[in-house]
């Protein structure tokens, strides 16, 4: 869900109301978008592509993060890159290649529903390596 | 709190697209260059809103080759439970053909090959819609974000002949816009559930057709779930080919194929922990994965895990119609619904004609938005010129029923609690992978009892005073049809053939080879289609082919 809207960042375009395709944020009275709904987030992600200075987070949570989260820390979230991040891999914003330039989806559906060519075939398995632990619990992810 | 009034937004087109996902953003373009005045409407915003929006979409685009195409046919009527129709099968293969190919000549930037060939079988969802969304303006359509429509128009006849709605970002006030004929481009219904992108499909379109008494077909085969990351939503499966399944405590899980989906399914029904890892991915080809589908991999980053090193749990989330099949039915090639002047294309739409009873997920529901949203919009641009002039505004005739009427003297309007309680009393049935994903007679009549109760009350629900919960209600009231037709239908069809599950009828059974149709608000009826499946085995392609028959395309029925 939607978390973070920097106001030090935020230049008041209003992209992120006019995109956001549930209605997430409205207007304050400074003209700065707010969190109005974030319980009608459905974590698409796309307010954060189109936000033009990075200055939105969407959290990979469907519910609200926990206080104290460090996916609602705006500095943490700017200092690890965090904060624009899935705009550069789709290859949005000026001087940037389109991710699509990179889409390498044939290689994973060749042979499927009629496509030519062959899937590259996964390691044998499953169970390579043995697996340790099934990972840490990632409810309230760190 | 924002009263819709009637001062708003009055239009005149020919053609009124309702729904900005790529079937509708299609029909609009293909109305256009038909010579239709085009006005859209989408409920959230051309561009981010629907299924494809927020994804990859790979696509049933085949090279010119006709045996690969009638292989693929061949293949995918087998997948399909045998209730497919070849020949819109071969016309979905040659539109969406056509049509990628102009989409590349409009600069959508596709990546090459190794041998510098462009691959065009796949798109990036906000990529694709954002260069859509700029056909679409160029073609002269007047688009209307954040104007979700809560009913059609007819005229004194029964003819479509426009639709209504709320504009959410303009103080919830009214639009009305007339029109010659109308395509239901709404997508399909998740219900809520959460599901990437998938929470504005809430089916919207099918309650405004069937209550003009539109039929639907395929709504058994509707009971398809995504895996996602237990803490998230994200349901991209393509990268899940490499990989392995743990139990809580480490030890592998045999989850190979279709038995192992089952497994997993059953598992997480049971409340057993299932948990992930791309283990069995070469490492040559991880970077070539992340460049595939990277938002399989966002939101693992984000929550700081290598889905490559580290094993993580999985949910499944519902997605409904969208990646199941079910939806209006189609009576003519050009995607007419049998409702005079209403035209469907994309999820809202029954996909039974392409994929039986498999899911249309990965590559046939992107070519099926692509391929029917061209022809239901050429034709209700056709219809809309034979119809000519417009019926007068005052005889135009407001065809919602259910939570968009005035309370009666004495009644309250319908509050948001009570329209939440809806929702909640429908995703009860609906989501939990023991009523749905593995379906018994039974816990079909426990649900329907449930849900016929529920419509028994929505019927009369009055209106709400405030847009946002009005139109809440109409979206509850969606849902509550949908699920009753997902459930009769599933209820008749004793077997299992696809995704739809019967545990107390497994295996599929011969004199069920025929599609389901369903339909009715109140009294729901389902029977038999009578037209049959077309399959490869009475004659093949090639053969038609070879005796020059073109005109085979011309007569879908």
């Amino acid at each position: 869900m939607i978390e973070v809207v920097s106001r030090s960042r935020c230049v008041g375009c209003d992209l992120c109301i006019r995109v956001c395709p549930t209605d997430v944020f409205e207007r304050d009275t400074d003209g700065i978008p707010v969190i109005a709904r974030q319980e009608d987030c459905q974590t698409c992600f796309s307010c954060e592509i189109y936000c033009p200075v990075d200055a939105l987070y969407v959290a990979p949570l469907t519910g609200p993060a926990p206080d104290g989260s460090p996916h609602r820390e705006e500095e943490h979230l700017a200092a690890t890159g965090a904060l624009g991040a899935y705009r550069r891999t789709v290859g949005w914003g000026g001087g940037r290649t389109p991710g699509s330039r990179y889409d390498r989806n044939h290689l994973f559906t060749a042979g499927m529903t009629g496509q030519p060519g062959t899937r590259p075939n996964p390691l044998s398995g499953p169970g390579l390596p043995q697996a340790e632990s099934p990972g840490p619990d990632l409810a309230s992810p760190h | 709190m924002t009263r819709p009034t009637q001062t708003g937004l009055s239009l005149d087109t020919d053609v009124m697209v309702l729904g900005g996902g790529p079937a509708g953003a299609w029909a609009a373009i293909s109305a256009a260059e038909a010579g239709a005045r085009v006005v859209l409407a989408d409920k959230g915003y051309l561009g981010t809103s629907g299924a494809a929006a927020s994804g990859g979409n790979n696509l049933w685009y085949l090279p010119e080759d006709e045996s690969l195409r009638a292989r693929a046919v061949a293949d995918r009527e087998a997948l399909g439970g045998r209730l497919t129709d070849r020949r819109w099968m071969e016309r979905v293969q040659t539109e969406t053909y056509r049509q990628i190919n102009r989409l590349a000549e409009w600069g959508y930037p596709f990546p090459r090959d190794e041998h510098g060939n462009e691959r065009r079988s796949s798109l990036q969802g906000p990529e694709y819609m954002r260069r859509l969304r700029r056909k679409v303006h160029r073609s002269g359509v007047h688009i209307l974000d954040h104007h979700p429509a809560l009913e059609l128009l007819t005229d004194a006849d029964g003819t479509v002949s426009g639709a209504a709605g709320l504009r959410r970002q303009e103080g919830w006030t009214r639009w009305q816009a007339r029109a010659g004929a109308v395509v239901l481009a709404t997508g399909g219904c998740a219900f809520l559930s959460g599901a990437f992108g998938l929470n504005v499909d809430t089916g919207d379109g099918h309650l405004m057709a069937a209550e003009l008494g539109a039929e639907l077909s395929g709504m058994e085969f509707s009971s398809v779930y995504g895996r996602s990351p237990a803490f998230g939503n994200h349901t991209k499966g393509l990268m899940m080919q490499f990989a392995s399944y743990y139990d809580a405590s480490g030890r592998p899980l045999e989850a190979e194929g279709h038995k192992g989906a089952e497994l997993i399914a059953r598992r997480l029904a049971a409340g057993r922990p299932v948990h992930a890892r791309l283990d069995r991915a070469p490492t040559a080809l991880r970077q070539s994965m992340r460049q595939a589908q990277p938002n399989y991999f966002l939101p693992l980053d984000k929550a700081g895990v290598d889905p490559f090193d580290e094993a993580y749990p999985l949910r499944l989330v519902f997605e409904g119609t969208v990646r199941g099949t079910g939806g209006l039915r189609l009576l003519t090639p050009d995607c007419a619904t049998g409702v005079p002047g209403l035209y469907a294309a994309g999820d809202v739409a029954t996909r039974e004609l392409v994929t039986g009873a498999a899911s249309g997920g990965g590559s046939l529901n992107g070519a099926w938005a692509i391929s029917s949203g061209t022809w239901a919009g050429g034709g209700a641009a056709r219809f809309a010129r034979n119809r000519g002039a417009l019926p007068p505004r005052h005889n135009l005739r407001p065809a919602g029923t259910t939570a968009l009427r005035a309370a009666p003297p004495g009644g309250h309007p319908t509050t948001r609690a009570e329209v939440d309680e809806t929702v909640t009393t429908v995703q009860k049935e609906v989501l939990p992978l023991d009523r749905n994903y593995f379906r018994t007679a039974d816990r079909l009549h426990t649900s329907l009892r449930t849900l016929d109760t529920l419509w028994g009350r929505l019927a009369d629900q009055p209106a709400a005073t405030d847009g946002r919960t009005m139109l809440r209600a109409r979206e509850a009231a969606a849902m509550t049809a949908h699920a009753r037709w997902m459930y009769r239908a599933a209820l008749a069809r004793e077997e299992s053939r696809g995704v739809h599950r019967r545990d107390d009828r497994p295996g599929t059974a011969a004199r069920f080879e025929h599609r389901l149709m369903v339909s009715g608000l109140e009294q729901l009826d389902v029977r038999a289609d009578p037209v049959l499946p077309v399959l490869t085995a009475k004659g093949t392609r090639a053969a038609r082919i070879a005796a020059g028959d073109a005109s085979q395309e011309r007569r879908v029925s």
